[in-house]
């Protein structure tokens, strides 16, 4: 198990490597760092000057390692267009998207679980087409399109949730949370459904695929045989054997709800870190955009690293199967 | 094995092999559970006529939307044809430059088509390759592909994608690109979603490598490429078509996100994405129609493909027969 | 832990909650399309973030909602008998936020630091040659030449405690080392009537009323708090309006006006702006990088500048594109300018035929291409306007690749030496009231400290003499005819392709009453 560990935080490692260099490329040689940084009437000497402090005339190889060095302290530079240390734009933004993503990954699981659920044990019910029918909507509806039908909705015609915004926030030092407060709570709605709603579908057809996989073993068979009630079966039996699934795959879905918190966060002008990835492609903001693809990546190797440790404790088939591959 | 139809044709005619072709394949399973479901009819005959009028989008349009010198102003904002201020010209309305809303929608639509199937297209091509040549040579060059291929699964794929239209668009910011913005998302698209079918066709090419069919080819002398694409390439069709189908989806939502996000097909030459993102300013203020129509268009469409793909996926899926 | 924190910050919500009931506190939620740029009083010379720093910092002087300029910090100004000298007798008993007392020593280094190579305001301050302080509250400013119109220049020149500056060491208005940045760049010290309790850059600014404001007696200063947030969006700008959630917008999308002008409890208040639209073109090179043709430019012919001119209908981009919010224009300064004439105002008339044939004889029969750089977050429907001007260009056989971005790639491609753009957006305000500031900024050719947005690389040195007299012509009558000289030859020359005088509409809500002012600048102590 220990090897395996090491093994894979190694594996882990390697490709972090990877998403450095690939940041390291677009930071050094995406446009001129020295032009984006000076004023247009600074004279040549001062651009040498500043080339050389910035160590930009340095063999590549060490260009990357400070690069690197910086990264694991998290001194990414300073954002071209805002001036300021990129760090603290992040840092300034994190809580926000964090906040966002645990809401839609909680709407996700509270609506996706009890529909998987029901679409499992009646199959056949036109309640559950009508689940199957709404997961598939959610499915092929871009992001951006159910945020602005929601928005229209529930903001411009019933006007009874706000459209933008996080609302109040409440700053506990480090952390300004929107939790704490009824008009933040209310800002987070809409945001969170519209972000959750591909995880709700995904959640639902793992949940209801599991169910029946589950109802038609043999132990299960047994207990209606014993004749216990059909309710303790489904929730006491079957549905704790899908659970572990589902939180896996939730897991490793949180790396699909950052990245497509861009969208909702764009949609509803949340100011998190996905606004501020999008404004920074378009306005070519270098120092932001690789700052965020480290982070972002750093962020989903850890999950799957987690989650990783997670399925091999709990099925000892895929250590064996590893070793083969 | 290669899948073929159980029944032989009904009428074999040396002198029409495709009319027995296509009898054959009228006859089979795939076609069948097709005409069973009526919902997979009613998406595939929906995709096929979206697909088709925006394919003839030149010919069928009332008007040509990314010609600028046809453009004018005074028509701009009309709503849609059988509302009060409507006028005939512009059934579906127009939008805040005077562009009819339904040419634009066939234009639009099309764009979005074409770069979808494009970047499949290259996905297919990048990843079947990659996947056939990594399951094959095995060794050093399987390792260095999949450990590829584990550096961009560990990123979504939207995230790619934006990224590589980020930085292209960072490279070429001021340069005339004519044309150059589609390559851009095709490259952009295509490079996300190599991946599944890599890991799927170096899966099954691993299983394929040892059968005896592959090992006499070997024996012959036959070249490994050939042995690759000519051999073991029927074999890896069929889950290839699933992912194909299901990357098409996935490919045109993408490109609708990028556009709508703003780093897609500019309002000069809209997509769908594009087009909404345009019309969302007047949401409010009473231009519904520039939001509706395109929205309805691209919500159908990828419906559509999407349950196309789900139907293809069961109908192909031995497990579930 | 957390509970203390958790009681601490609900206590301070509470407490922000009954301050503000009690009588005479108010807080403005208070949007905008764009956030300043930076709390750097000196670092960019643009309106947004001009319009947050006045609420902080203030200049020696302000021009109010009216235009008319008002004393500040200075109570009196007039020339000395040596007529290169100005006196500036400067207000007393005001305190920056910090306790440390404003007096002349903070105006000379302010002044000085305005002048760096890297500040922004430097294009405003080339006539002064040097400030030197009399006394603890008299300045007297040395202009190179007698400059008549030196406190015109002043009205967005803040003033910022030296003490401070040098504690904080920003000094320097840009340390461009990159590893720290600015401190001014995020923290403020000021002598306004708010001072800053939070900044998140293009999230949030939360200002609270400054009670030992010197001028406290004298203005309303009826809002106690004020959070401004900018808001890039047009439908979820308004959304926000129309919900409560957002008191006053600055900018209101033309295409919502009727919307919010009918809604309860809201009201829209109209303004002309002292701002003119247009488009600049590369005059001069000898080949443009983004067109089709090889080996000459097409710019620098008058004939294709003159067709554009006139291929350009401003009264459809005004009905359809702006709604009706803008006035045509036929020059680039706006009627507010000293030197501004109805007769340079005049439209030149849309005659498509016409315009296709001076192509033609200046040997383009079949147009040519051409890239159009526009920004899409400054100015009212920025995109849109240059979206319809590429379809009436097209139709004379131009055709346009619009590249749209946000403002600050956009400025920087005129800004840079050599400019990166030959066919671009701009909108100019004038903030003197005159002239002279169009011709240095945009028509003086580009080097020291003029010509910083001329990026045309238009260049003519018998008018760059000719605007360096402006500065310190005394005779008045003499100065408006050089001034009628310069227009008469650069506007027969067709430099810019101007488009309209900008409008304002600002939406609020029904109790609050903010006037349009022509600088598009709000001052939120005059409000009740």
């Amino acid at each position: 198990m220990l090897a395996f560990a090491i093994r894979r935080l190694l594996e882990a490692l390697v490709v972090l490597l990877v998403v450095a260099l690939i940041a390291f490329t677009l930071f050094r040689f995406v446009g001129d760092p020295v032009s984006q940084m000076v004023g247009q009437d600074a004279s040549v000497e001062d651009r040498e000057t500043i080339r050389r402090e910035l160590g930009l005339n340095d063999p590549i190889l060490v260009q990357f390692a400070r690069f690197v060095g910086n990264a694991a302290r998290f001194d990414f530079g300073i954002s071209y267009q805002v001036k300021q240390p990129v760090v603290r734009l992040i840092a300034e933004r994190l809580p926000a998207t964090l906040e966002l993503a645990l809401a839609a990954a909680l709407f996700a699981i509270a609506l996706g679980i009890p529909m998987g659920v029901y679409t499992g044990i009646h199959r056949d019910s036109w309640l559950s087409k009508v689940f199957l029918t709404v997961s598939l909507v959610g499915i092929s509806m871009p992001t951006f399109l159910i945020g602005i039908l929601l928005i229209y909705v529930f903001s411009v015609w019933l006007n009874i949730l706000p459209s933008f915004g996080r609302g109040e926030v409440v700053d506990l030092g480090f952390w300004r949370s929107g939790l704490l407060t009824a008009s933040g709570l209310k800002a987070l709605i809409l945001p969170a459904i519209t972000l959750g709603l591909f995880q709700t579908t995904l959640v639902t057809r793992l949940v209801r695929a599991e169910m029946l996989e589950v109802l038609r073993t043999d132990y299960i068979k047994f207990a209606r045989a014993r004749g216990l009630p059909e309710r303790a079966i489904n929730f006491g039996h079957a549905l704790r054997n899908t659970l572990v699934p589902v939180v896996t795959v939730i897991g490793l879905q949180l790396g699909a709800i950052i990245a497509f918190a861009i969208i909702t966060e764009t949609v509803f002008q949340w100011p998190g870190m996905g606004l501020m990835f999008i404004q920074a492609v378009q306005s070519a903001d270098i120092p932001v955009m690789a700052a965020y693809l480290l982070l972002v990546a750093l962020f989903f190797i850890i999950i799957n690293f987690i989650v990783d440790l997670i399925y091999v404790r709990i099925d000892p088939r895929i250590r064996v199967y590893r070793r083969e591959a | 094995m290669a899948r073929t139809t159980e029944t032989p044709p009904p009428q074999p005619t040396p002198s029409s092999p495709w009319r027995a072709r296509l009898a054959a394949a009228l006859d089979s399973d795939l076609f069948y559970s097709f005409k069973r479901s009526k919902l997979v009819v009613a998406a595939a005959v929906l995709a096929l006529g979206i697909v088709g009028a925006a394919f003839l989008a030149p010919l069928v349009a009332p008007h040509n939307p990314h010609d600028l010198a046809t453009l004018d102003l005074i028509n701009a904002n009309i709503p849609p044809a059988w509302e009060s201020q409507g006028d005939h010209r512009f059934l579906l309305g127009t939008d805040d430059q005077g562009r009819d809303i339904f040419s634009t929608i066939l234009y639009g639509t099309r764009s979005s088509l074409l770069i979808g199937i494009s970047s499949v297209l290259l996905a297919t091509l990048l990843g079947v390759s990659l996947g056939l040549w990594a399951g094959y040579a095995g060794g050093r060059i399987d390792s260095f592909v999949m450990r590829l291929a584990d550096v961009q699964l560990t990123f979504p794929a939207i995230l790619t994608a934006l990224l590589i239209d980020g930085v292209a668009l960072a490279i070429f910011r001021n340069y005339r690109l004519e044309g150059g913005k589609f390559w851009i998302l095709v490259v952009a698209i295509g490079l996300a979603y190599w991946v599944q079918y890599a890991r799927t066709v170096r899966g099954v090419t691993l299983v394929e490598r040892d059968k005896e069919y592959v090992q006499a080819a070997r024996l012959i002398g036959l070249r490994p490429a050939k042995i690759m694409f000519q051999h073991i390439l029927p074999n890896v069709l069929s889950p290839v078509l699933v992912i194909a189908t299901i990357n098409l989806a996935l490919a045109i939502i993408t490109e609708a996100t990028l556009s709508f996000l703003g780093v897609g097909l500019p309002p000069t030459e809209p997509s769908l994405g594009t087009m909404i993102q345009v019309g969302n300013k007047y949401l409010f203020s009473g231009s519904w129609w520039m939001v509706a129509f395109p929205g309805l268009t691209l919500a159908l469409l990828a419906l559509a493909v999407n349950l196309l793909g789900d139907w293809l996926r069961d109908a192909l899926n031995p497990k579930l027969r | 832990m957390l509970t203390r924190v958790i009681f601490r910050s609900l206590a301070t919500a509470a407490a922000i909650m009954l301050a503000t009931a009690a009588a005479d506190a108010r807080a403005l939620k208070w949007a905008r399309t764009a956030d300043a740029l930076t709390l750097d009083p000196h670092a960019q010379n643009e309106g947004p973030t001009h319009n947050l720093m006045h609420q902080i910092y203030e200049p020696l002087l302000i021009r109010d909602a009216a235009g008319k300029i008002i004393p500040t910090l200075a109570v009196s100004w007039k020339i000395t008998t040596d007529p290169k000298v100005w006196e500036f007798k400067l207000r007393q008993g005001v305190k920056f936020h910090n306790g440390n007392p404003f007096n002349a020593d903070d105006v000379v280094f302010s002044l000085k630091r305005a002048q760096q190579p890297t500040s922004d305001m430097k294009g405003l301050l080339t006539s002064i040659e040097d400030v030197i302080k009399v006394d603890d509250h008299t300045v007297h400013v040395k202009t190179k030449g007698p400059n008549p119109l030196l406190p015109n220049s002043l009205t967005n020149l803040f003033m910022m405690d030296r003490e401070w500056s040098e504690a904080n060491n920003t000094i320097t208005v840009q340390d461009y080392k990159g590893k720290k940045d600015n401190f001014a760049v995020r923290n403020a010290n000021g002598t306004g009537p708010y001072t800053v309790v939070s900044r998140q850059q293009d999230i949030e600014t939360v200002l609270k009323r400054n009670e030992a404001y010197w001028g406290k007696a004298e203005v309303p200063l009826g809002i106690s708090d004020i959070i401004y947030t900018a808001v890039k969006a047009d439908p979820t700008r308004v959304a926000a309006l129309l919900a409560g959630n957002v008191d006053f917008v600055q900018d209101l999308p033309v295409q919502d006006i009727e919307r919010v002008e009918k809604a309860a409890g809201l009201k829209v208040n109209f303004g002309p702006e002292n701002r003119t639209i247009f488009f600049g073109m590369d005059v001069s090179s000898p080949e443009l990088k983004t067109s089709n043709i090889k080996g000459k430019n097409p710019f620098a012919d008058k004939r294709v500048r003159q067709a554009i001119n006139m291929s350009i209908d401003r009264e459809g981009i005004k009905r359809a594109v702006m709604r009706g919010q803008s006035v045509p224009a036929g020059v680039i300064a706006p009627p507010f300018v000293n030197g501004y004439t109805k007769a340079l105002d005049a439209l030149p008339k849309v005659d498509i035929a016409k315009a296709k044939d001076l192509l033609k004889d200046a040997g383009y029969p079949d147009g040519f291409q051409i890239t159009l750089h526009c920004p899409n977050d400054r100015y009212i429907n920025d995109e849109g306007i240059c979206q319809a001007s590429a379809s009436m260009l097209a139709k004379i056989g131009i055709k346009v690749n619009l590249v749209a971005q946000p403002r600050g790639p956009h400025f920087t491609l005129i800004q840079k030496t050599p400019p990166e753009t030959e066919f671009y957006m701009v909108g100019w305000g004038v903030p003197t009231y005159d002239s002279q500031y169009i011709f240095s900024f945009l028509y003086h050719t580009r080097g020291g400290s003029e010509g910083s947005w001329n990026a045309t690389r238009y260049s003519n040195a018998d008018l760059d003499a000719a605007i360096k007299s402006l500065s310190s012509e005394i005779d008045i009558a003499k100065r408006n005819a050089t001034i009628a000289r310069i227009w008469s030859v650069v506007h027969g020359e067709t430099i810019y392709i101007p488009l309209h005088h900008q409008m304002l509409a600002y939406g609020m809500k029904k109790d609050l009453d903010i006037p349009v002012s022509p600088e598009n600048t709000v001052f939120m102590k005059f409000v009740k």
